[in-house]
């Protein structure tokens, strides 16, 4: 058969060694793993419970505050939580997540007219709101320097929903959410950023742009950042957020809208 | 009208059928979040002896979701078949489970009475079964589609071959189907999750999907799981499809989410049954549904998840698909809280769909913030060959880098084929024969190194 004709000696080889060699620069996904008898070979099925083990831990993980507190020094920081007081209930209850439980004294008092409020949230990954929202938070607050910014606020137990009732106590006309993101096996630390305009309890989410995959691997904190800076300037012009916001998108910052489809788990 | 039990000397009112088909229902994070659920194991007793004793067609007189207010329910009602419902329209629910789990009720009774069966009574007798009778129910159902394979005949099991890739990238889904390929997966289709919705990202894809087709001249068929809408328009273009798919949901709230109706799907359907693109069969619609999409879209009317699930497969008959599919994990654990609440809605879904003599399919999976890891989906996917599902979903290692979740591998597809004495669909088995992948005894055996399969299929261009 024509296929099985004689190749040139290296290719063989190589293909003989690992055939799908050729195959794993296109693709993440867990191809060629090898097969003992039907199953995976033990080291594969090793890799895979490792992978599954650092999402599960993301889920689970828990903010710590005082470490961000002190990466962001001397900016003011407020500390809230959600109504759901632990990761079951907050798991359980996606609505107690968009709830003020706690620091709704320290919001009022530090209320006033603020352009755009920034909350950094735990949400399904705290590893990821650890790993990167202080450097996302840098890189945003670089390209917006003349906006009146509210003190950061520090949420846990949050969905993205929280910040709007967190935007409506301190005054803020806009909120930019930074939140972590459902973990996969191939990324247990992905931090997305929900921005609203006018943001208010019961917000339909097709009124948030977001920006998603935000990581080592994915977006760099300088294009999501170029990107928000973006959508804060057009969203103030406009006076709206969401999908009206959305067609230009892509044609300004030359990245897909595309990673914003599937992030529901979070608002 | 009100329903009362008693459990020892506790007595117990059901406001109206909604409440008690909510309380006999299997506990599930996702009635209790909508404030359905029975506050207790003895309220969830106490409204099954209720529902036991309710007759079967209490349900046509009732409607659950009004007949004025969805489109579902007027399909329901205005497409029943009395006929077929003059077998058991003697019954109460009660009496129908006993009905359906004795000798009497075979593979040709079951198939004759489904035009007979509402989505509701079929819920309705499902939750007073145990896991091991939605097993031994489903089991006894038969029913067969096709398009260029034939799906569901007895002793057989096929899958979706399922290479979703971050950005679409051409060669990376090729990578995953010929791995996939190499596995004998995607007798039930290929199908892929596209990563954009838009029009030339779908026809991109199907080309993809069609020229692997032809260059191996595979029986199979391929789908790109757009928007309905786009398909149509996919069609209108002259790309290479075969199935159309969509998702659907039980209220026609929850269906105006996801962008659809009736007649949008009637319009789809007619696009691609124009086609007549398939060979053995002409089935040509992919249907996706899932436990917990209506109260997710807030359109779930105060009515149980598992209720409502099963009317999403009353607007799936209406369409003779090829294959439905219950994403069953995929929706989080606030629907479906951990692997004990997966399993059975699995199971569930499986049964309530094959008696409404529909092509079910499971996607055995879960997030990684449910309570749940691949044992679990070992348990359910051996559950399901048990009940004869038709197809199981299978990713590469079982984890989909696109929507990030985990799925059944490819491995543990063939694994169970294996141990269960399964085959593919007979085209495809005819197939991978031809391929040289079979061994003596018909099973797949790991491909040689430098043997032909691997070389056909690993050495064509990507």
């Amino acid at each position: 058969m024509s296929d099985e004709r004689a190749v040139d000696g290296h290719v063989i080889d190589e293909q003989a060694r690992d055939p799908f060699a050729r195959l794993r620069q296109f693709t993440r996904a867990r191809i060629g793993l090898g097969r003992t008898g039907d199953a995976l070979p033990t080291k594969e099925l090793l890799n895979f419970q490792a992978a599954a083990s650092q999402a599960r831990d993301a889920v689970h993980a828990a903010l710590d505050i005082d470490v961000l507190r002190k990466a962001l020094m001397p900016r003011k920081c407020i500390e809230v939580g959600s109504r759901a007081t632990n990761r079951q209930s907050y798991l359980l209850r996606p609505d107690w997540g968009r709830e003020l439980g706690a620091g709704e004294d320290a919001l009022d008092a530090a209320r006033g007219e603020y352009d755009l409020a920034f909350v950094i949230a735990d949400g399904l990954s705290a590893r990821a709101a650890m790993n990167h929202s202080v450097a996302m938070l840098d890189a945003c607050t670089a390209r917006l320097s003349d906006w009146s910014m509210a003190p950061i606020v520090l949420a846990t137990q949050a969905r993205v929903g929280l910040g709007d009732a967190i935007a409506q106590r301190l005054g803020a006309r806009m909120v930019a959410v930074l939140i972590g993101e459902r973990p996969g096996l191939s990324v247990a630390d992905s931090l997305g950023v929900y921005l609203t305009w006018a943001p208010q309890p019961g917000q339909a989410d097709s009124l948030r742009n977001c920006i998603s995959n935000i990581h080592t691997d994915g977006l760099s904190y300088e294009r999501a950042a170029t990107l928000l800076a973006w959508l804060v300037h057009e969203a103030r012009q406009r006076k709206l957020t969401g999908t009206a916001l959305k067609p230009d998108l892509s044609s300004q910052a030359g990245i897909s809208d595309e990673h914003s489809s599937r992030l529901e788990e979070n608002t | 009208m009100a329903y009362t039990a008693a459990v020892g000397s506790t007595h117990y009112r059901f406001e109206d059928l909604r409440a008690l088909m909510a309380c006999a229902s299997p506990r599930r994070s996702g009635d209790e979040l909508a404030g359905l659920a029975a506050t207790n194991e003895e309220e969830r007793v106490a409204a099954r002896f209720a529902l036991a004793d309710l007759p079967l067609k209490t349900f046509l007189e009732q409607a659950l979701v009004p007949y004025e207010e969805d489109e579902v329910t007027r399909l329901i009602v205005d497409t029943h078949d009395a006929t077929a419902f003059a077998a058991v329209a003697h019954l109460t629910v009660g009496e129908f489970r006993d009905w359906l789990l004795s000798y009497e009720a075979d593979a040709a009774t079951l198939g004759a009475l489904a035009p007979g069966l509402t989505p509701e009574m079929v819920a309705a007798v499902s939750k007073l079964m145990r896991n091991s009778d939605l097993i031994a129910v489903a089991a006894k159902c038969r029913v067969v589609t096709a398009f260029r394979s034939t799906i569901g005949l007895p002793g057989t099991l096929a899958s979706r071959l399922q290479p979703n890739h971050p950005t679409d990238d051409p060669a990376g889904i090729a990578a995953a189907v010929l791995d996939g390929l190499l596995f004998g997966m995607g007798d039930a289709v290929i199908g892929i999750n596209p990563a954009g919705d838009s029009l030339s990202d779908c026809i991109t894809l199907l080309k993809l999907l069609d020229d692997l087709r032809q260059r191996f001249d595979i029986p199979m068929q391929s789908c790109v799981l757009s928007h309905v809408t786009t398909s149509v328009q996919a069609i209108e273009r002259g790309a290479p499809l075969d199935l159309v798919f969509q998702s659907v949901a039980g209220t026609e709230g929850a269906n105006t989410g996801f962008g659809v109706n009736l007649s949008l799907l009637r319009e789809a359907h007619d696009a691609v049954r124009s086609l007549k693109r398939g060979t053995v069969g002409q089935h040509a619609i992919y249907f996706e549904t899932g436990q917990g999409s209506a109260l997710s879209a807030g359109q779930h009317h105060g009515v149980d998840q598992q209720t409502l699930e099963v009317r999403a497969y009353a607007v799936a008959r209406a369409f003779d698909p090829l294959l439905v599919n219950t994403v069953v994990g995929f929706i989080g654990p606030e629907y479906l809280y951990d692997a004990k609440q997966i399993i059975r809605a699995g199971l569930e879904d499986h049964c309530c769909g094959k008696l409404l003599g529909l092509p079910m399919g499971v996607d055995v999976c879960y997030t990684n913030h449910a309570e749940a890891d691949q044992d679990d989906m070992d348990v359910l996917m051996h559950l399901l060959a048990n009940a004869g599902v038709n197809f199981l979903i299978a990713v590469p290692g079982a984890d989909d880098v696109m929507l990030n979740y985990q799925s059944l591998s490819f491995h543990d597809v063939l694994g169970l084929r294996h141990a269960r004495g399964l085959k593919p669909a007979p085209e495809f088995e005819r197939w991978l024969a031809q391929m040289g992948m079979l061994d003596g005894e018909g099973r797949l055996p790991p491909p040689q190194t430098g043997g032909a399969p691997l070389r056909r299929l690993l050495g064509a261009p990507t």
